[in-house]
């Protein structure tokens, strides 16, 4: 059996305060999150204020790369099946995504993936995931 | 200062209706709150402490303590954690009868899902400014592949398979043929649960709970009220509470908020899982059975495929019985929100009252435990400790 990938509509992403940065980077093709300045540790999701510490933070690039913490094949939510994983970056934290550009039957926890990013209406690109 | 045995819950009803189109969601509401009051012997002027949550509609406990009559009150409780409110409510009422602020505590819950058409693979209900959505929304994530994403890590972590939980479906159909109000009473095999449609691997249609109207209401007094009353009394005896997300990106989803809202409950109770008789556990879908299940105690993390096999929790069969009622997967998940139904489901067995088919005999120790949100984000947890006095 195989399920292959196939284009779904994105809706216009949340553009605010917290995430507009994010929005323009993910335009260049680039991943990133928060770091904290005074505990220096990265977070996920960005915020603000550091959850392990509550001190302020910045920017910081993540490289894209890392592993299927969890994945499932959501095949009767709507027309398009799809797959929405937690992907355990090799910066050490996890974010929930989608995985892309494969066989959906084919995914495996701990498969290695990499960032892609696909479009939403509005223009924004949205960072997901296909096996590397 | 410990709840134990500070208050009582005197009035427990389930709305009997599974769908209800020609009726408000405040109308459901006052119907719950009218029947827990009857089954106590009180009435709506002794009421003075009102308990609910997000499924209550309008702002906070204004709108239905208005429509509801509630003229004597002088305390009040919205907190809401999804499903598990209800439990954290009578925690909190047994909190607020013990430090004097109300004698008669009234919870409702209401909710029509089925009439209006929300199930749980729609998206999930958010507001405006809630901080994860803008970094979630765009993946889909719904309310039963959330779920799957705790189902398909506990399977990779531990081994545990789709019969396995699927034994958990099993245990609650054969409790809901007894309950001529489940909305689903045909008992079911492993083999049916396997065959029925994959939703979100590796969750099956029947390892999610049911779509249903209605509604169920509680009320908690002080134990000297109690007493005076003419139904068995039901002591609370330790309660916990907590919310576990994703921790800060560290995302670990082989525990829930049971492991730790259940150990506070039972160093308050003063009893270990090996003594509760009957097990009230929040049910949305087999999963979330399993990880309370081995959250609370009752087996070792990792061993709880093994632990719900071969009809463990079917009452008369196996060493725990649990939602003797038929549960969220077969009898009622009113407004998409379960705990109430567990709460009144334990009250039945430690009065006497369950179904024949499903009484644990001479059951004097219950539990509830309740999971709101989603076990594979944020979720709220909370667990209540009950004796028949």
């Amino acid at each position: 059996m195989t399920t292959p990938y196939t284009e779904r509509p994105l809706a216009p992403v949340t553009v605010d305060a917290a995430t507009e940065h994010f929005w323009t980077q993910a335009k260049e093709g680039l991943l990133c999150t928060r770091r904290c300045t005074s505990c220096g540790e990265v977070h996920w999701y960005p915020r603000a204020l550091c959850p392990f510490c509550m001190g302020d933070t910045e920017w910081c690039s993540l490289s894209g790369l890392g592993t299927i913490y969890s994945v499932s094949v959501t095949r009767r939510a709507g027309p398009i099946a799809y797959a929405i994983a937690y992907v355990a970056l090799d910066e050490g934290i996890t974010l929930l995504t989608n995985i892309v550009d494969c066989d959906f039957d084919d995914l495996k926890i701990g498969q290695r993936v990499e960032v892609t990013f696909k479009p939403a209406e509005g223009g924004a690109m949205v960072p997901m995931f296909k096996p590397a | 200062m410990t709840i134990k045995r500070k208050a009582c819950i005197a009035g427990a009803y389930e709305h009997p209706t599974r769908k209800a189109p020609d009726k408000t969601v405040a109308q459901l509401h006052a119907e719950c709150a009218r029947g827990a009051l009857a089954d106590a012997g009180l009435t709506l002027q002794d009421v003075d402490g009102y308990f609910c949550a997000g499924d209550a509609p309008g702002l906070g406990a204004n709108n239905m303590a208005d429509y509801l009559g509630l003229t004597k009150l002088r305390h009040i409780d919205t907190t809401d954690t999804g499903g598990s409110a209800y439990l954290i409510h009578v925690s909190h009422a047994a909190q607020a009868i013990a430090a004097g602020k109300c004698d008669v505590a009234l919870v409702t819950l209401a909710g029509r899902p089925r009439s209006e058409g929300s199930s749980g693979v729609a998206p999930r209900l958010v507001t405006a400014n809630t901080p994860d959505v803008p970094w979630e929304m765009p993946y889909s994530p719904v309310i039963v592949n959330m779920y799957a994403l705790a189902a398909a890590r506990h399977m990779h972590e531990y081994g545990t398979t789709s019969e396995q939980l699927a034994w958990i479906k099993v245990a609650a159909a054969a409790h809901a043929q007894h309950n001529p109000n489940a909305m689903l009473r045909e008992p079911v095999t492993v083999e049916e649960v396997l065959a029925s449609p994959m939703i979100s691997d590796p969750l099956h249609k029947l390892d999610c709970c049911v779509v249903s109207d209605g509604g169920g209401a509680l009320v908690v007094v002080r134990p000297e009220i109690a007493a005076r009353l003419k139904r068995p009394v039901v002591n609370i005896l330790g309660a916990g509470e907590t919310i576990k997300g994703q921790l800060g990106g560290h995302v670990d989803l082989t525990w829930s908020g049971a492991a730790i809202s259940g150990p506070i409950a039972f160093k308050e109770a003063g009893v270990s899982p090996a003594d509760i008789q009957y097990a009230s556990i929040y049910d949305s879908f087999t999963i979330t059975v399993l990880m309370q299940l081995e959250d609370l105690g009752f087996c070792k993390k990792g061993e709880g495929g093994r632990f719900v096999a071969d009809g463990n929790l079917i009452s008369g069969v196996g060493t725990l019985p649990f939602n003797t009622d038929g549960g969220g997967l077969c009898n009622n998940h009113p407004a998409n929100r379960g705990g109430i139904t567990k709460v009144i489901e334990a009250v039945r067995q430690l009065r006497g009252e369950a179904h024949p088919k499903v009484q644990v005999p001479d059951c004097t120790l219950a539990l509830a435990q309740g999971t709101g949100g989603s076990l594979g984000s944020r979720h709220g947890s909370a667990t209540l400790i009950m004796e028949r006095q």
